[in-house]
């Protein structure tokens, strides 16, 4: 029961912290002015161009794809697995699994090799390749160890020391109501909620902003138009009333 | 040629990643601006005596900036150290040096960021790669972000497009607000305040240099072509770098220029209040400094009445005018304020303003009016090089990727000898020559030659395969840095030329149009 507390009070904070944080982050990069028209070159010309080169960067990793193969692999590999997984885990979170939700199940469970796969693939980048190795701080091994705890922990469950994932459900569907039910007893469970909670606790410090960062890139979401629109940020603006 | 007191990189058979050489650049360093300089841009004269002056001062113009540049914020925390940049920097390519992988050269900066802006790197140093600002960091800004040539190449493989030209100009910025300027740049720039163009060439220099222009190409021609300064009234205006008006061979582009206007009957002019379409400020982040620069085109533009502005041969000048002046001066369309209405009801909608003269000429070329012996071209076998900010921070023409087929389009238009070189290192992925971004100085003469050290390894392909003797490129700083590096490599530094140089040599003048 003790550990039922814990892990109530450390997600509620965890959820506060992550939510909080990330809104701010996002504020605070939209409320930024990008005074000069800086896409990347040759960019797209109108907005729907722009969402279609954002979409590619955002699913495909489009120039990461030009920049290192490898790399792309083991990252693409990673983050698709990542979201076929997380995408599996909102069937915590409904009471009622719309049938979607159903369908995807065997592709996130077996999603999972695909992430742990990518993250080992980049882990060892950081081990083999001289260049990476000197830009490589403890925080991103530390990064990539923790997620790799929480994979592991996760398919151990999904794959070997099975947990009742009923009550996990319960657990959190409570938490949504403000209603304590009891977590499993479980090692595996225990390590892998301590992980996902230590990660939303420092999402929004941290390189993991990347990914309400990319949307806000302006070389890569401003539309390349400065001949026929006149970008003038509210600072800049203040030179011309002189 | 002397030889060189450094060791040139050496051609490689099959270019793979080189091994890094820790230090390697860490000597390079540009001349200190002096308090002279320093001033008459508007900046601190020097360094504070104390160093916890200078540290406050550092963090707090930082602080200031992060709130006015969105790139600045967002680059500081999205990188994920993935590393698809690491191998993408002329600099690092030539030299080896891993401050030159461009994520190395963000962090000297994002260290920064992380320990005075961030928790964890508040609390954690060590373990986020943080540190405390100290003197020697900034002499370290002041090394190597002077051996970034702004030319956004990493920023094309950067999976969130992390632009380090953006950080780069942040911190070159931040130094010339500390006293800390380079002098090259900030010298240049005070002779544009005073004088109008980066040379510091006066007006009556720039009519009698015009008026013997005009003596040359008659003796050469036979043909009356004019090379006009300060006349009202005219169509276009045509701004340049102000090395077209002396530099070799820039100035066969400049001939170029007017013989274009000649036979298509078009009206134009120079100004001597604008005679310079460079724009340093671009180098040094302060936008001021670029506006300042800027308005001088306005000023120009109004009191000539022109109805099109019209830029020379300039990579960083092209970005400056296609992407910023309307920001900056008003000068492009779709403006709803009175400062940019007032000059946008003078210009002529039919017409993107500005224009670069490669539009301007494939235009004319396409509308017919303009044609050419091409076989003058014949003993020229040429390729072309991009320069970096046409092709990655500009456009030509009315779709993305006009700036790499128009300039192309013109070449075979004018020879018939074209090839190009590895796709690797031509358009979007085109190497900068080494020489951008304010290190055209002799000081850097290491750091340039080695940043050539790509583009002169794609050239030597295409030497050897087909006797290519001609590198066409549209930019002032590429000519004149290819002038100088070439030798370096065992080639000719009459090699580089102007595209406009390949149009003069075939235009016909006269009766036909
Ligand atoms: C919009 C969503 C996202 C996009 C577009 C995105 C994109 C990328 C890209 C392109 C990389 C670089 C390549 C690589 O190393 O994999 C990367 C790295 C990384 N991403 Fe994401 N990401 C997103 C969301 C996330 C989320 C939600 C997480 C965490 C749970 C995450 C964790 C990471 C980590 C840890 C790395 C560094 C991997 C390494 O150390 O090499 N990403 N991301
Ligand atoms: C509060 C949030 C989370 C809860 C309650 C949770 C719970 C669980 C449970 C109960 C399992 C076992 C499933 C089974 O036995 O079938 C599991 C599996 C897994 N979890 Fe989580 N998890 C959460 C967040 C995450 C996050 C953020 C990640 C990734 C960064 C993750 C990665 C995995 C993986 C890879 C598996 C194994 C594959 C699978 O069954 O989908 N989990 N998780
Ligand atoms: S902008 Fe160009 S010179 Fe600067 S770091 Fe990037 S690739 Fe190197
Ligand atoms: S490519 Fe972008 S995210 Fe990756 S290391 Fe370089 S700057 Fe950082």
């Amino acid at each position: 029961m003790s550990m039922t507390i814990f892990f109530a009070v450390l997600f509620y904070l965890a959820a506060a912290v992550f939510t909080l944080g990330l809104i701010y982050k996002i504020y605070d990069f939209a409320r930024t002015p990008a005074p000069l028209s800086i896409p990347t070159t040759p960019a797209p010309t109108t907005t729907p161009g722009v969402i279609w080169r954002m979409f590619r960067e955002v699913v495909f990793f489009e120039s990461l794809f030009k920049g290192n193969l490898w790399t792309w692999l083991f990252g693409w590999m990673f983050h698709m697995g990542l979201f076929l997984v997380l995408i599996r885990h909102l069937r915590y979170f409904v009471a009622e699994a719309p049938v979607w939700l159903l369908f995807i199940q065997p592709f996130g469970k077996y999603a999972s090799f695909m992430m742990m796969g990518g993250l080992i693939g980049l882990w060892g980048r950081r081990f083999f390749v001289e260049r990476i190795r000197y830009i490589s701080t403890p925080s991103d091994h530390l990064w990539l160890a923790l997620l790799l705890v929480i994979g592991v922990t996760g398919m151990g469950m999904t794959f070997w020391m099975h947990v009742d994932v009923v009550a996990v459900k319960a657990f959190f569907l409570g938490l949504m109501v403000f209603e304590i039910n009891a977590l499993p007893a479980h090692m595996g469970l225990f390590l892998h909620l301590l992980g996902v909670a230590v990660l939303m606790l420092l999402f929004p410090f941290s390189k993991l902003l990347h990914a309400p960062g990319v949307f806000f890139s302006p070389t890569r979401n401003m539309a390349d138009n400065p001949r026929e629109q006149r970008h003038l940020a509210p600072w800049a603006a203040n030179f011309e009333k002189s | 040629m002397a030889a060189p007191e450094f060791e040139l990189p050496k051609f490689r058979e099959y270019p793979t990643v080189p091994a890094l050489r820790e230090g390697a650049m860490a000597h390079s360093k540009p001349y200190v601006a002096n308090e002279k300089i320093q001033e008459a841009i508007g900046f601190q004269a020097k360094l504070d005596d104390d160093w916890r002056v200078t540290h406050d001062k550092v963090i707090a113009k930082f602080g200031e900036l992060l709130g006015k540049y969105r790139s600045l914020k967002v680059f500081m925390d999205a990188c994920v150290h993935c590393g698809s940049c690491t191998d993408k920097c002329h600099y690092f390519i030539g030299s080896q040096d891993p401050k030159n992988m461009p994520v190395a050269r963000q962090e000297l900066m994002r260290s920064i960021y992380r320990r005075y802006f961030t928790w964890p790197g508040k609390l954690f140093p060590q373990l986020v790669g943080a540190r405390d600002l100290t003197k020697e960091i900034l002499d370290e800004w002041y090394s190597y972000f002077w051996q970034c040539s702004e030319c956004r190449r990493c920023s094309v493989f950067c999976p969130y497009g992390i632009d380090t030209a953006e950080v780069t100009m942040a911190a070159r910025h931040i130094l010339d607000s500390v006293g800390y300027g380079q002098k090259y740049s900030n010298e240049i720039i005070g002779k544009v305040f005073k004088i109008g163009n980066n040379l510091g060439l006066p007006g009556p220099a720039l009519e009698d240099t015009l008026a013997g222009l005009e003596e040359d190409v008659k003796e050469d021609t036979g043909v009356a072509v004019r090379y006009p300064i300060d006349e009202p009234g005219a169509e276009v205006l045509l701004v340049t770098p102000s090395a077209d008006f002396f530099a070799e061979p820039h100035i066969e582009s400049l001939i170029g220029y007017g013989k274009v206007f000649h036979a298509a009957g078009i009206s134009w002019t120079l100004s001597s209040h604008a005679s310079e379409a460079g724009n340093f400020g671009l180098f040094n982040g302060s936008y001021e400094t670029m506006r300042k620069v800027a308005l001088r085109i306005r000023e120009a533009a109004l009191e000539l009445g022109v109805k099109r502005i019209v830029v020379g041969e300039c990579g960083h000048a092209w970005r400056v005018a296609y992407a910023f002046w309307n920001t900056l001066n008003g000068v492009g369309a779709g403006g709803k304020d009175p400062f940019s209405i007032e000059l946008q009801k003078q210009l002529d909608p039919r017409y993107p303003q500005p224009s670069h003269i490669c539009e301007v000429t494939w235009d004319l070329i396409q509308q017919g009016r303009l044609k050419f012996d091409k076989e003058a071209n014949d003993h020229r076998i040429i390729t072309f090089h991009d320069s970096c900010n046409v092709a990655r921070a500009s456009r030509m023409g009315g779709y993305a990727g006009g700036q790499f087929d128009i300039p192309r389009n013109i070449i075979k238009a004018v020879a018939n000898k074209f090839v190009e070189m590895d796709e690797d290192t031509v358009r979007e992925k085109t190497f900068c020559c080494g020489g951008g971004g304010g290190v055209l100085t002799d000081e850097l003469l290491e750091l340039r030659v080695k940043g050539a050290f790509p583009r002169m390894e794609a050239l030597k392909r295409v030497v050897d395969a087909h006797g290519v003797n001609f590198m066409a490129t549209i930019c002032a700083i590429c000519k004149a840095q290819f002038t100088k590096v070439l030798p370096y490599y065992g080639f000719n530094m009459r090699l580089v030329g102007g595209v406009h140089q390949l149009v003069s040599t075939a235009i016909r003048l006269g009766q036909e149009q």
